[in-house]
């Protein structure tokens, strides 16, 4: 059993069509997502815009409701749980997100935004320059308010919120992409130093797969609401299986000039999510699609220890 | 060369306190088909130096001193209406936000005729089929289709194409390329870039590209420029800057890039941030302060961009790394 387990998440949207008196369009922003997760370690989560990473995030938390699905923490079932449980459960997951700035309380000094958790919880209150430290900023900055700290600073802020209450599982929703390279490095070295001491969890979402191949121990690929292919981080990127994985990880901007980009990347433009394409979503697209991509979606068939949902691996990988 | 900016110095005023300088002498050039990369954190300059090249600064801003040459014609010392005039025949512009820079209200084949109207001095039908021929050449699919549609119909990947038209109308000079596909996942990313490269190079356009992605550089640029503080501290081809970085900022920029770094190991990082425009030390390198090569002429003595370089101890070129530079400039003469 893993520590994290998520199986058959659907998740649906509503969108609202044009006419006033025309049914709501629905669309499926999870279509089935099942994964595993191994205490200690994490998973990146990598995706173009609009492929479902933030709702799987959310979903997890509990921040969204699922419509089918489930997902167990530690072996216990956490969606639909009556309050005071969920509660409980919830102490032990804690999000961080993007926009750093956004998620703190502009007019609330760091000190009670990280004391806040505590409150919530009926904790008592004396962590904070602790914490603060773990982090790798001044117990001073404790006093002081969002707008006088610079972003890398406001995002270990986040991240000391999350800490304070001691959580198992963190979330980490694109935690690094609004941070310039050389503060990124930062935040990602002080992510892995945490996971080391504190033997936390981590699920990161984010689209750079420079920094997920820098931080994952497993890496799971989504496109339009289904997880393609999903690999230890290492076989993932020097063996891509399926053709999205490989066009993305080529279309990553290699800084070296002698590895110049020959060929095009051509690969169309993403498809509207509230009307995917018929049999496997990503065949329009696929340089390598066949008359079967087009009417039967493919199934996430494993081969060793990693999953690929493509036709045309054969057994034999 | 297409432009040349020269000891080019932007002061903004503000309404409490002395003005700042985001640009504090700014130097380089770009050639007809050749793209310039500027690069640096954020905070360093770049934009606002973009900003004064497309006479865009924010209200209070002015460039204070240095040219802005462009084709011989220098921006800077030109009366306005003269400079306005050159700018929108021969400079063209796009910017991260794509979406935000359209018009709402009109239609996307509209927003390109009006670029066409305006610098080529078409009339209104000459325009709209010009619009459709453009929206076409920048890879929109059923061009005549879509250039009736309006943004909010469009992904950001198809509005930053729209824009990209609507900058290559009337066949500019100097493109300016501020952060424009910062926004879009890779895969989107890399069919901008090829078709800026594209364009650059059936127009003879002179292209300056603004990132912070040095994946990017590697990938689409001939020159560099590396800005800290408002100052360029290193200029070089892409290929020697990538092979041998001089000045200790732009090795720590290269280092700390998450692709280099063995995988599950730590990451190399430049210590601090940026200082804000405001808080400058007031005297020595801005760099000092984060660097690891820092010595005490640092702290006393702002270093010259000298050859390529701005910095009192830059990073010892490789042995063979000399010999390769002399290569490069034979082969560049």
């Amino acid at each position: 059993m893993s520590y994290l387990e998520a199986t058959d998440l659907v998740r649906s949207y509503e969108q609202s069509s044009r006419g006033l008196f025309r049914k709501p369009h629905k669309f499926r922003a999870l279509d089935g997502v099942s994964l595993k997760l191994e205490k200690g370690t994490t998973l990146g989560i990598v995706g173009e815009s609009g492929c479902g990473k933030s709702t799987l995030a959310r979903v997890l938390l509990g921040l969204l409701d699922a419509d089918g699905g489930c997902v167990t923490l530690n072996g216990q079932p956490t969606l639909n749980l009556p309050d005071t449980q969920w509660r409980a459960l919830r102490r032990s997951m804690q999000l961080v997100y993007q926009d750093a700035g956004g998620a703190l309380d502009p007019r609330l000094r760091v000190r009670d935004q990280i004391e806040e958790p505590l409150h919530i919880h009926n904790l008592p209150l004396d962590a904070v320059e602790r914490i603060l430290v773990s982090v790798g900023l001044f117990s001073a900055l404790a006093d002081r308010y969002p707008h006088e700290l610079s972003g890398g600073q406001l995002q270990r802020v986040v991240i000391a919120r999350a800490l304070v209450l001691d959580p198992e599982l963190l979330v980490l929703d694109e935690p690094v992409s609004a941070l310039d390279v050389s503060i990124q490095a930062q935040i990602v070295n002080l992510l892995m130093d945490l996971q080391r001491d504190r033997g936390l969890t981590y699920l990161f979402v984010s689209h750079d797969l420079g920094v997920v191949r820098q931080i994952s121990t497993r890496v799971a690929v989504m496109y339009l609401g289904r997880i393609v292919e999903e690999a230890p981080r290492a076989a993932l990127f020097a063996n891509p299986l399926h053709p999205y994985t490989r066009i993305l990880i080529d279309a990553v901007p290699k800084p070296d000039p002698s590895l110049r980009r020959t060929t095009r990347i051509e690969i169309g433009a993403p498809p509207n999510p509230a009307d995917p394409p018929s049999g496997c979503s990503f065949h329009p697209r696929c340089p390598l699609a066949t008359a079967r991509c087009t009417v039967e979606p493919p199934a996430l068939r494993d081969f060793g220890d990693r999953r690929v949902a493509c036709h045309l691996i054969k057994e034999t990988v | 060369m297409v432009l040349r900016i020269t000891s080019l110095e932007v002061t903004i005023d503000r309404k409490k306190g002395s003005p700042v300088l985001p640009v504090r002498g700014v130097s380089f050039a770009v050639e007809a088909g050749q793209t310039l990369a500027l690069v640096g954190e954020s905070g360093c300059g770049k934009s606002m130096t973009c900003l004064a090249i497309a006479g865009l600064l924010p209200r209070r801003g002015c460039v204070s001193a240095g040219r802005v040459v462009l084709d011989g014609a220098d921006l800077a010392a030109l009366p306005t209406a003269e400079a306005a005039k050159l700018r929108r025949r021969h400079v063209a512009s796009v910017f991260q936000d794509a979406t935000g820079g359209l018009n709402p209200v009109r239609s996307i084949g509209w927003q390109v005729a009006e670029a066409v109207r305006l610098r080529q001095g078409a009339t209104r039908a000459e325009a709209g089929r010009e619009a459709v021929r453009l929206l076409g050449r920048v890879g929109l699919p059923n061009p005549e289709l879509r250039a009736k549609e309006f943004p909010h119909q469009f992904s950001g990947g198809m509005n930053q194409r729209a824009m990209i038209a609507l900058a290559v109308a009337g066949n500019p000079r100097l493109l300016v390329a501020d952060e424009a596909t910062t926004a879009l996942d890779v895969t989107v990313q890399a069919q901008i870039i090829d078709l800026i490269a594209d364009l650059r190079d059936s127009l003879g356009m002179a292209v300056l590209f603004v990132t912070h992605d040095l994946g990017l550089v590697a990938q689409s640029a001939d020159h560099v420029a590396v800005m800290y503080a408002g100052r360029v501290v290193e200029t070089a081809k892409v290929s020697d800057l990538f092979a041998a970085p001089r000045h200790p900022y732009a090795n720590g920029l290269l280092k700390a890039l998450p692709h280099l770094a063995p995988a599950g190991g730590r990451m190399a990082t430049i210590e601090g941030t940026v200082p804000a425009i405001d808080a400058l030390p007031p005297a020595g390198c801005a760099f000092a302060a984060r660097c690891n090569r820092a010595s005490e002429a640092c702290r006393t003595s702002d270093p010259e961009l000298r050859g390529n370089v701005a910095c009192h101890n830059p990073v010892p070129l490789p042995v063979n790394q000399t010999v390769n530079r002399y290569e490069n400039e034979k082969i560049m003469a």
